[in-house]
């Protein structure tokens, strides 16, 4: 079960493919603060991908701030190993951290399922939005922003239109 | 001919991918049933030569060869479009060609 409504964002130490730590605390500025469960081998993630760093770049100005987190299970799926991660942020420019959650820690906080699966935190840091990034992995169909639309409304002290969307993607790699 | 479809339930992308190519081999005018095999485990995506869902293949042929020699496993499988964007399924064009 995902973490609710206006719940709180769960604290995280992680490492990212910086080769820093990042904790929850170290986004306290921003405005609003978007967790994205991710991966590097998933269709999904990467038919979204160029649509993240492009929502991440247009907001970025206002205050918000991603993160995408992968917690797959490197085991089943090396491409999703932290050194696959650091080459791809690279290779993609990512202009958000991309943080590894080897004990996969964060998303069972989450009750993340998809990937990719996003989690929009209020200035409170409490769930504002829960989903999907938008309607549709082709970008040329997309008819609802469901992300934008909810940042729009949060950086505007507004509860979004639609809270709640189901993720459309690969599921989460548990370790076995 | 023999087209089998080989999914895992674990990546949504399947259903789509079927639609689509009974979509295609309808507008082709072909009366030929897809086989559905789900593949449950790792063992099966070995001996199956799986290398992600779907994975489609005409008479034993995959519509994609540059993905077909992937590393077998349960997971969801990448089609490159023609523009270059990434899909999890074919795209019309590829079926075309692989049931031509």
């Amino acid at each position: 079960m995902n973490v609710a409504l206006a719940q709180t964002a769960p604290p995280f130490t992680l490492p990212g493919v910086d080769g820093s730590d990042h904790s929850l605390d170290d986004y306290s500025d921003a405005r609003v603060l978007v967790l994205v469960q991710s991966c590097n081998h998933c269709p999904y993630v990467q038919a979204w991908e160029s649509r993240l760093i492009a929502i991440q770049k247009d907001y970025a100005e206002r205050g918000v701030r991603f993160v995408a987190i992968s917690s797959n299970d490197a085991a089943s799926h090396p491409e999703d190993s932290f050194d696959e991660m650091q080459t791809r942020a690279r290779e993609r420019s990512f202009n958000f951290d991309y943080l590894y959650d080897e004990q996969q820690s964060i998303a069972r906080a989450l009750g993340s399922e998809r990937t990719p699966e996003v989690f929009v935190f209020d200035s409170n840091r409490k769930l504002a939005y829960h989903g999907a990034i938008d309607d549709n992995r082709d970008e040329t169909a997309v008819a609802a922003h469901y992300l934008r639309d909810a940042l729009d409304a949060v950086l505007g002290e507004a509860v979004p239109a639609v809270t709640d969307t189901p993720a459309v993607g690969c599921t989460v790699k548990w370790r076995t | 001919m023999k087209i089998e479809l080989l999914y895992w339930d674990g990546c949504p992308s399947y259903p789509e991918a079927l639609e689509l190519l009974q979509s295609v081999l309808a507008e082709r005018g072909l009366d030929t049933t897809v086989e559905l095999c789900e593949v449950q485990t790792d063992e099966e995506a070995q001996q199956l030569r799986f290398p992600g869902s779907p994975t489609i293949r005409v008479d034993g042929r995959d519509i994609d060869a540059s993905g077909a020699e992937s590393r077998p496993a349960l997971t969801c499988r990448i089609y490159h479009l023609a523009d270059g964007r990434v899909s999890p399924i074919p795209s019309r064009e590829q079926l075309e060609e692989a049931l031509t």
